[in-house]
């Protein structure tokens, strides 16, 4: 319903002195919050640099010098993560959905579909990432099949989607038996078939619901990507280990850590303005 | 409200100021560090190498540190205490020139880059291949030099590496080494390949991933070269010794803690099996084969 | 006169486990007839509806839609609930949808008509329920009474042959409830033909041709609403309108 395009009725003056009187309080708070706020850092930050070890905590972590030198050698290892990352993210989402739809199929003909599906998520959850990455990194290539590459980013980057997805799988299958089975009756009355019904009703209410725990598997491997260094390419956090092992200065470290911290902000804002968005159009949520 | 919180607030602030600057670390930084090399002339007379004036971390016992698993032909069926092997040869000659019977020495096993890190240690002194370097004599004291090291390109026959012949052919290739080593520093300093160096965490990955072609040649020292073409790799072939990379002879030495109490010892005792030719005996019964690859230029 | 009946149930049990939840039903439902089913919660109304339009296979007995026998497992139950139409207690609107969309997903979808057709179509019914501003908005911004309403002319859009309205008003508030049964009676009143599981007793008086009542998954009785209603044979039927009495719903 849309507001009257009448003008709000004038106040008496008991409501114009209550408004005044808490307008002028609320301004009082953020004063004091924003000057506490200040001080509290200024006291902590202050302490922290006066303090007999900070010279060496600085010297050994916080060497911006240091840190700028090594700044491309990290970045030059963090795009190699990022590519493999986004490829990652698309096959796993793929391969996810793919299983998780297999692992839901009704009927007891498709008992093995379901079967393999299951035994799936169970292997694959199961073995930790760095067997996977060595069986695959160097068992494979070992076995000296024609076709197989023996590219280790790209073996890597199977051993990786392999995992996520088994996670992945779980997640939307969750997302899947939450949707409530009155929408499958409604879509089947109206004639829509099973693969119609995951496809329009199920599964766009499915993948809404488990958006967060998407994103947080998401930035989880975004961590996970690194371990493909252990096949001999080499990260954002061998790049730093490399000259950490030269200089023993623990300030490449550090700047992985933020590059690291950085790449996951934005996921994580841009996943809630896309929850956010999907919540405000489908809801009406007032002002609760 | 807001006024009801800024004491609590205060107060924490307060602690929290006082309670950082109490935790100031063990200060040693006031104390000069060692800068100058490991090989300092012994001042201390030979009453302060006696066993019982060792402050070793055990009284009356030695403990040495080496990797697992310790590789031939430093040490054999990665067995530290059998005595077999150059390394565990030489150890157990330091141990027995500092007054230590066999039976007084334990060993514990500590990673290669585990031991190089700054920080205190669980061990007197550590043998494991260390060469002797400006940075790392930053954070850790090294002996007098036990052995001299070269680089050495090793392959498989029928990796694209295989006929190489100078450092030039090297330069597109694929090459690889352990993460933290000299050898990767060689391979960046002396051959500066075209594509980046592949970097392992151990050798034995750095091993498979060049019998599967993934590498095209592997940097190791060289007695550790000789062993795994001959006795491990299928098909392995040296490709040849490279020049050390700042002109001076790469050399290895034991590893003890920065400004360790028995480092001036441990030297002299290396250096006394120098010079009665015991070094010598051992090398030539455990890295005699480790003789006659050539040297690339 | 005997022209075959749009829906026509013969001999229909089903079974939940060990729980008999149908048995021996026989109705029909002759075109342009409504036909009211009361009963006790349990009694196997919904069961009933949701045979008719196959979400559950029946245990015996045949359902006949348009004389052809649709329990048969070789005919394609999607094709047979394109001519069904189905409204559910709770809506069951599709909530990631518009109202809009929610209409037209089917005849797109299942019917492979084209979309600016379809939408035509959609927005002529919304109008004709008094909807037409709300086809772009969620389902979740509408009141019961609209969303149910919605949920009619979704069930609509597909031109079925009958209509299985299963408790429809049961969720709504009192108030709403109105506008839904003004719906239902302009249908009637074009001709549609309905079955409806209902507890509005004074609805079905006024609205239905027969009325038929279940108890304990047997059809007890039936026939037009005075009868049935106003002076029931059966001793169940006695009780369970008394109860409705009772509860002042009658």
């Amino acid at each position: 319903m849309t507001a009257p395009a009448e003008a709000f009725p004038q106040l008496s003056l008991v409501e114009q002195e209550r408004r005044a009187y808490r307008r002028g309080r609320a301004h009082r708070s953020s004063l004091v919050a924003g000057a506490s706020t200040v001080i509290f850092l200024a006291v902590v930050g202050t302490a922290i640099v006066l303090s007999p070890g900070w010279p060496r905590v600085k010297s050994q972590f916080l060497d911006v010098g240091y840190g700028w030198e090594v700044l491309p050698d990290v970045l030059r290892g963090l795009w190699l993560n990022l590519r493999v990352l986004l490829i990652s993210a698309l096959l796993v989402l793929v391969l996810g959905l793919v299983i998780a739809s297999a692992r839901t199929l009704r009927g007891p003909v498709f008992f093995p579909v379901r079967f393999l599906a299951a035994a799936y998520t169970d292997l694959f959850r199961g073995i930790p990432l760095i067997i996977l990455l060595y069986l695959i990194g160097f068992g494979v290539p070992g076995l000296r099949l024609e076709f197989v590459t023996t590219n280790v980013v790209v073996l890597g980057t199977a051993a990786l989607v392999l995992t996520y997805s088994a996670y992945v799988a779980e997640v939307f299958r969750a997302g899947i038996e939450s949707v409530h089975p009155s929408q499958r009756a409604a879509a089947r009355s109206l004639g829509l078939s099973y693969g119609q019904t995951m496809r329009r009703i199920v599964l766009p209410q499915a993948v809404r619901r488990v958006q967060p725990a998407l994103l947080n598997d998401f930035v989880a491997m975004q961590k996970d990507v690194g371990l493909i260094s252990i096949l001999g390419a080499t990260d954002a956090v061998r790049a730093a280990q490399i000259n950490v092992a030269q200089s023993f200065n623990f300030t490449p470290y550090v700047v992985a850590g933020l590059l690291f911290v950085l790449l996951a902000i934005p996921s994580a804002r841009l996943a809630d303005w896309v929850q956010l968005r999907a919540i405000r159009r489908q809801q009406a949520g007032g002002a609760a | 409200m807001s006024r009801r919180m800024s004491r609590p607030v205060l107060a924490a602030v307060l602690s929290l100021a006082a309670l950082v600057s109490a935790c100031s670390p063990a200060d040693d930084d006031e104390t000069a560090s060692d800068t100058t090399s490991a090989t300092t002339s012994p001042s201390t007379s030979s009453d302060a190498c006696a066993t019982d004036a060792l402050q070793t971390q055990t009284d009356g016992k030695l403990t040495i540190g080496t990797d697992k698993p310790a590789y031939e032909p430093w040490f054999v069926d990665d067995d530290p205490a059998n005595g077999k092997g150059y390394e565990s040869a030489v150890a157990y000659a330091v141990a027995e020139e500092l007054g230590y019977a066999k039976t007084d020495v334990t060993w514990v096993p500590v990673k290669f880059d585990a031991a190089i890190q700054p920080g205190p240690k669980n061990f007197d002194f550590d043998i494991n291949q260390f060469s002797i370097t400006e940075e790392r004599q930053q954070v850790v004291d090294f002996s007098s030099p036990y052995y001299d090291v070269t680089q050495t390109v090793i392959t498989t026959g029928e990796s694209k590496a295989a006929t190489a012949t100078t450092i030039a052919d090297l330069k597109g290739r694929k090459l690889g080494a352990q993460v933290g080593t000299t050898s990767l520093a060689a391979i960046n300093e002396v051959i500066a390949p075209s594509s980046d160096a592949a970097v392992f965490n151990s050798n034995d990955d750095a091993k498979i991933a060049l019998e599967n072609g993934q590498i095209d040649a592997l940097v190791v020292d060289l007695p550790t070269a000789f062993f795994i073409t001959a006795a491990e790799l299928d098909n392995g072939k040296i490709v040849g010794q490279l020049p050390p990379s700042t002109g001076d002879q790469e050399q290895f030495g034991l590893l003890l803690d920065k400004d360790s109490p028995l480092t001036d010892c441990v030297s002299m005792a290396v250096d006394a099996l120098r010079s009665d030719g015991t070094l010598d005996e051992l090398q030539q019964q455990w890295l005699a084969q480790a003789a006659g690859a050539p040297v690339l230029k | 006169m005997s022209r075959t009946p749009v829906l026509a149930l013969d001999g229909v049990a089903k079974r939940f486990g060990d729980e008999t939840v149908l048995r021996d039903v026989d109705l029909s439902v002759a075109e342009h007839q409504v036909v009211a089913l009361i009963g006790a919660s349990g009694s196997g109304k919904s069961t009933l509806l949701r045979c008719a339009n196959l979400l559950e296979t029946v245990d015996d007995g045949v359902i006949r839609l348009d004389g052809e026998d649709i329990t048969d497992p070789r005919v394609d139950p999607d094709v047979v609930r394109r001519r069904i139409g189905v409204v559910f207690q709770a809506y069951n609107l599709f909530p990631h949808l518009s109202v809009l969309d929610n209409v037209t997903l089917a005849p797109r979808v299942v019917s492979g008509v084209g979309r600016s057709e379809a939408e035509d179509k959609a927005m002529a019914l919304l109008r004709r329920v008094g909807l037409a501003e709300k086809a772009t908005q969620f389902p979740d911004r509408l009141s019961g009474g609209q969303q149910q309403r919605a949920a009619i002319v979704r069930a609509l859009a597909n031109d079925p042959r009958l209509l299985l309205l299963d408790e429809i008003t049961s969720a709504l508030d009192p108030e709403l409830v109105g506008e839904v049964l003004t719906l239902v009676r302009e249908l009637k009143d074009q001709g549609m033909t309905i079955l409806m599981a209902t507890h509005e007793m004074g609805f079905a008086r006024q609205v239905a041709d027969v009325v038929c009542f279940l108890d304990g998954g047997r059809l007890l009785e039936q026939g037009p609403p005075e009868r049935v209603l106003g002076h029931p044979v059966q001793p169940r039927t006695r009780q369970f309108l008394a109860r409705i009495i009772e509860a002042g719903r009658l």
